[in-house]
């Protein structure tokens, strides 16, 4: 059986979020490396592949797939469906549930603060402290939630590490890696939650891929 | 008359609420609608926030279980009562519902709906409309309804040759768009636009369609 591809750069977060299911799922797969820079995902190739230019795009077969939740789901369902509690009306609910509230909620809230903090000075954009702080009031609002969640169960979908709590490892990575981390930690449950991600095989190794400052300033440009 | 075991508690006019009406519609589940006030701010109260911390709508009451976030209940209605609308059981299948599912609500409603809050709701968050965001997000959603033109010129829905809950989660959207002066966009399109079409004249749709009244274009649609 040949290995899937997931076509992409690994500093991105939504590469990320496929990545970390890939690994949880054990299966063999392979990165074909694609450059922002250079705008590879704006050429035909990649156009014929994902027609909105956009990365990860997952080749398994004949199928290819885009939307990073959308490759999560797949290849958890098929590889490890208890992690998207496959079969379980109640658990897989949460499971949406959770993935939802990241959705709408925690990826909108930590890029503009990730791309102000880390990005920006990289690519010559002035930092936008407004920004940043319109975004942390967001976050300081969202947290308790999360904060009341995690101490009624160990994991935002219930006692069981699920998709949910994958899908938002991307996007705390780079929001950890700023000024800003003190935000997060000062909510003890969530500080737990995030460390016990942290301590994952399979997120270790993708964080392997994902330098804090994206690769700029070693100069592996994405 | 006999309780409901299944509540969904918002304002119908929202498109998200009404996507889990529609998602219920579809299933053929009985329900009852609990309105609420956006006005009186019903959704800050601390009834609500033991529902849906997070203050929002709609949310879904089905026996013991609760659940918000309109995408997670149109999947959790339709897995439980029309699985097939969900792909289930065929891994490819479920995952071509997935990518459109996201497509929807990652490249199609945010534009959809920043010109939707311009052109109808602005009146009510008390401002003039935008037109600045309106022409942006026009130019965006012009290059996004290409891609779903070439898509459905290669297959009758958004997944493939079968309805699913890719397609059906685009209506309410759809409905609130289709009343502003940009439904040319979509009437330009033929395959969009015959997509579209039979969308709108699903039963479910309908029925759902009257508690979203949007404007004088909605209105003088549903004399036609």
């Amino acid at each position: 059986m040949a290995p899937m591809k997931v076509y992409g750069w690994a500093v991105s977060p939504w590469m990320a979020r496929a990545l970390v299911c890939l690994e949880e799922a054990g299966v063999e797969y392979e990165i074909v490396p694609m450059s922002r820079c250079g705008g590879d995902h704006r050429r035909p190739e990649h156009l014929a592949r994902n027609p909105f230019g956009e990365i990860p795009v997952l080749e398994d077969g004949d199928l290819t797939l885009y939307q990073s939740r959308a490759i999560a789901r797949y290849v958890l369902r098929k590889y490890k469906p208890e992690l998207v509690k496959e079969g379980d009306l109640e658990g897989s609910a949460m499971v949406d549930v959770w993935m939802e509230v990241e959705a709408h909620n925690i990826e909108a809230t930590l890029w503009p603060i990730i791309r102000h903090c880390i990005i920006g000075q990289y690519v010559g954009r002035d930092r936008d402290q407004a920004v940043i702080d319109e975004n942390l009031e967001k976050l300081r609002r969202l947290l308790p939630v999360y904060e009341a969640r995690l101490s009624v169960c160990k994991y935002l979908a219930g006692d069981d590490i699920t998709a949910a709590d994958l899908c938002h490892f991307g996007f705390m990575r780079y929001f950890m890696a700023t000024e800003y981390a003190g935000v997060v930690d000062a909510f003890p449950h969530v500080k737990a939650w995030w460390d016990a991600l942290l301590a994952r095989p399979s997120v270790q190794k993708v964080m392997a891929g994902m330098p804090p400052d994206f690769g700029y300033a070693s100069g592996n440009i994405p | 008359m006999a309780t409901s075991a299944v509540k969904v508690y918002g304002w119908a006019i929202s498109p998200f609420v009404s996507r889990a009406l529609l998602a219920l519609e579809e299933a053929g589940v009985d329900y009852e609608l609990v309105p609420m006030s956006r006005q009186a701010g019903d959704h800050h109260r601390p009834e609500h926030l033991a529902r849906n911390p997070f203050g929002k709508v709609p949310v879904l009451e089905d026996g013991d279980l609760t659940l918000f976030e309109s995408h997670a209940i149109a999947r959790h209605v339709l897995r439980k009562h029309k699985p097939e609308l969900l792909g289930t059981g065929n891994l490819e299948q479920a995952a071509l519902v997935d990518v459109w599912f996201e497509v929807e609500a990652h490249q199609l409603s945010p534009l959809a709906i920043a010109i939707v809050v311009e052109c109808i709701f602005t009146p009510f968050l008390g401002r003039e409309r935008n037109q600045a965001v309106v022409d942006e997000n026009v130019e965006k959603l012009k290059k996004v309804l290409e891609v779903y033109e070439a898509r459905l010129s290669k297959s009758k829905y958004l997944a493939g040759d079968f309805l699913s809950l890719a397609d059906l989660s685009h209506f309410t959207i759809m409905h609130c768009f289709m009343a502003t002066e940009y439904a040319a966009l979509v009437e330009a399109l033929p395959h969009v636009s015959a997509w579209w079409e039979g969308l709108a004249a699903r039963p479910a749709a309908k029925k759902v369609a009257e508690f979203m009244p949007v404007g004088t274009a909605g209105a003088s649609k549903k004399h036609e």
